[in-house]
């Protein structure tokens, strides 16, 4: 009679383990949440100076390209060595309106052709260039900084996936992407601002992007924007599409003989990775009030790798985490030991791939204690396995119960 | 005359990689209901003609009809939602998803970006991942990250995603490569029980397996048809014994 109750209660037992683990996986990601809104919301606010809070607005918005690459890279296994060229664009796409609205004719009085913006003025350009004309609209240019990056990665995805490109190959053309993308704005002085880049932006539809009100605003704007796409990555990952994204960087190949178009999914995800890249860029220039080609290149790209890869390359607020403590880092380091720093930085991400591959975000010591109790669950199981509690308790009490119960029946 | 078409129609099929020809004019006819073993000594193109009709590899020349219609040039996804589902030599499946959604991943709906965007687990799809589970003698691993599973049970679990599927055609390249004799079994009336309403080509080493399986029997050598029949008299024909014990 017991030999037909226990498996029935293993199962059950292994059923409720299974539904309370999943219960711990929500919880934490949810508790993992609310404290990282409540320090970017209410902590850092309240406890950092008007300056210091400027500085991790900056890092913030480092923090999209940097889930971009958790999407792409960690989700996906596209690693794209060129997330600077997205954030730069959607940088300058931004850069673009505030540099026409600074340039009105009044302040540019002094110009020899008034109301084009100041470097043009000194490249000899008379008039507007065509493709800076639509700038004047702030709707177009909202509209742009999503659509331009948006559309160059479908371009390139189209282009790479269709043909099977991919791993490092791909790596290594979005790299090559990044570094032609510099060269071309650097040597287009007369429509770019060239190595100096776009600066000396001033407002935003008439709103003074200077002050301190300012600052702060665009301060919660950028952090509950960086809450939003987390949101919004988190709803994709749950979605089939994002299990789809892990079995797919598994095994493609088992993927496609199942019916999927495999390049049309990864297009998917390289395309979302640019989109948020560039609502990075564009908030970057917001910011920090100028856009230049030191964000677009290859330095700056594989720094969005290696704040991913620090963060947890697997963790959406991992990637949050990684872009402030590696962007502070730069800070710091490269204000004390400025030919070091790129040293320094290459270091650490050694350090990071060989020490801990799954970054801050692998350490975490609620996924620790989480870990020893899924441990004990699992304990708890096996000992309610009748296929290892059987030969357990079988040897010593096989012999001994039975007797007695015969001796009794005698 | 018109009578119905031939499920799968291989007809002239071949392929050559730098002139060495690893499928060389080969036709071969397959229906409804029928279990096909390829068999043939290594290198003979057993592999590389699943390939082919799947759509791994291009073919130079020859055609494939499936239910009639031609499939020699459509692409791999194209080819399996056309009702061919192929299972790979070593067990090809997602080890760091549970069995559970390995099924899921392989349930043929919501298959665009957009659609599998949008897509939650639905009754259905739940209470179908279930049946092949239970016919694939894993309704008790459906929890189980797919990486803990045996060598047997991770091929059963490849096949349960392409039943997943409802494919017409289901093509196995050795499906009981690495099973103990009970799985062999349990696979064999598996493979019996799902080749009603379908077609199965299996690809297949193990003799006696093919026997207690197969309809009829094709042997390939060096990329070309040497003989096809009952097993019985396969095993009997003078050129096969020749091809398998001569060298």
């Amino acid at each position: 009679m017991s030999m037909t109750i226990e498996p029935q209660t293993t199962k059950a037992a292994r059923l409720l383990a299974f539904s309370r683990l999943r219960k711990l996986e929500l919880s934490r990601d949810q508790l993992g949440f609310a404290i990282t809104a409540l320090l970017l919301l209410v902590v850092f606010p309240l406890s950092l100076s008007g300056f210091r809070l400027g500085m991790v607005s900056k890092y913030l918005t480092y923090a999209f390209p940097a889930i971009a690459l958790v999407v792409c890279w960690g989700k996906g296994g596209i690693l794209s060595l060129g997330q600077g060229v997205f954030f730069g664009l959607g940088g300058y796409c931004m850069a673009m309106f505030l540099k026409l609205e600074a340039s009105d004719p009044q302040s540019t009085s002094i110009q020899s052709t008034p109301g084009i913006p100041d470097f043009m003025d000194w490249n000899q350009l008379t008039e507007l260039p065509l493709f800076w004309v639509p700038f004047n609209s702030l709707p177009f240019t909202l509209f742009a900084v999503v659509a331009v990056p948006g559309l160059l990665a479908l371009g390139i995805s189209l282009a790479m996936f269709k043909r099977r490109v991919g791993g490092v190959y791909f790596a290594i053309i979005t790299q090559a992407i990044a570094s032609v993308l510099t060269i071309l704005i650097i040597g287009q002085q007369g429509y770019t601002g060239g190595v100096n880049g776009i600066t000396d932006l001033k407002t935003l539809g008439g709103w003074d992007i200077r002050t301190d009100s300012a600052k702060l605003i665009l301060y919660y704007a950028n952090a509950s924007l960086l809450l939003g796409t987390v949101l919004f990555a988190t709803w994709i990952l749950r979605s089939k599409l994002g299990r789809l994204l892990a079995a797919m960087r598994e095994k493609e190949e088992r993927v496609r003989f199942t019916g999927y178009d495999v390049a049309s999914l990864k297009v998917f995800v390289f395309v979302f990775a640019a989109v948020v890249s560039a609502i990075g860029g564009a908030m970057f220039t917001l910011v920090v009030g100028f856009m230049s080609p030191s964000f677009v290149g290859i330095v700056p790209s594989i720094e969005m790798v290696i704040a991913a890869a620090v963060g947890g390359r697997h963790s959406l607020l991992g990637a949050i985490y990684g872009s402030l403590l590696v962007n502070y880092g730069k800070t710091f380091f490269s204000e004390s030991f400025p030919e070091l720093w790129l040293f320094l930085l290459g270091g650490l991400f050694i350090l990071v791939v060989m020490a801990f591959p799954n970054g801050l975000a692998g350490l975490d010591i609620k996924r620790y204690l989480d870990k020893t109790r899924l441990e004990k669950l699992g304990a708890k199981l096996k000992a309610l396995d009748p296929a290892t509690v059987a030969p357990a308790t079988m040897a010593p009490g096989a012999a001994s119960p039975v007797p007695p119960r015969g001796g009794v029946q005698q | 005359m018109i009578g119905e078409p031939h499920l799968l129609a291989v007809e002239g099929l071949g392929v050559s990689f730098d002139g060495f020809k690893a499928v060389d004019d080969l036709t071969l006819y397959l229906d409804n209901g029928e279990i096909r073993a390829i068999i043939g000594p290594n290198g003979a193109g057993k592999t590389t003609l699943l390939d082919l009709i799947s759509g791994k590899t291009r073919s130079s020349n020859g055609r494939v009809l499936f239910k009639g219609g031609e499939i020699t040039s459509l692409k791999e996804h194209e080819i399996v939602q056309a009702g061919i589902g192929r299972k790979f030599q070593t067990p090809s499946v997602y080890e760091e998803l549970t069995v559970f959604e390995n099924l899921e991943m392989a349930y043929p709906s919501k298959r665009t970006w957009w659609g599998a965007l949008w897509s939650r687990r639905s009754p259905q799809v739940v209470e179908r991942v279930q049946e092949i589970a239970e016919l694939v003698y894993l309704k008790d691993r459906l929890n189980d990250r797919a990486e803990i599973l045996g060598h047997g049970q991770k091929q059963w679990l490849e096949i349960g995603m392409l039943l997943i599927q409802s494919p017409d055609l289901m093509m196995l390249d050795e499906p009981v490569a690495g099973m103990s004799v009970h799985e062999r079994e349990k696979t064999a009336e598996l493979l019996k029980e799902l080749s009603k309403g379908r077609a199965v080509l299996v690809v297949e080493h193990d003799m006696q397996f093919v026997e207690s399986i197969a309809d009829t029997v094709t042997v390939l050598h060096q990329g070309k048809l040497l003989a096809e029949g009952k097993m019985a008299a396969v095993k009997n024909d003078p050129k096969v014994i020749d091809v398998y014990l001569g060298h």
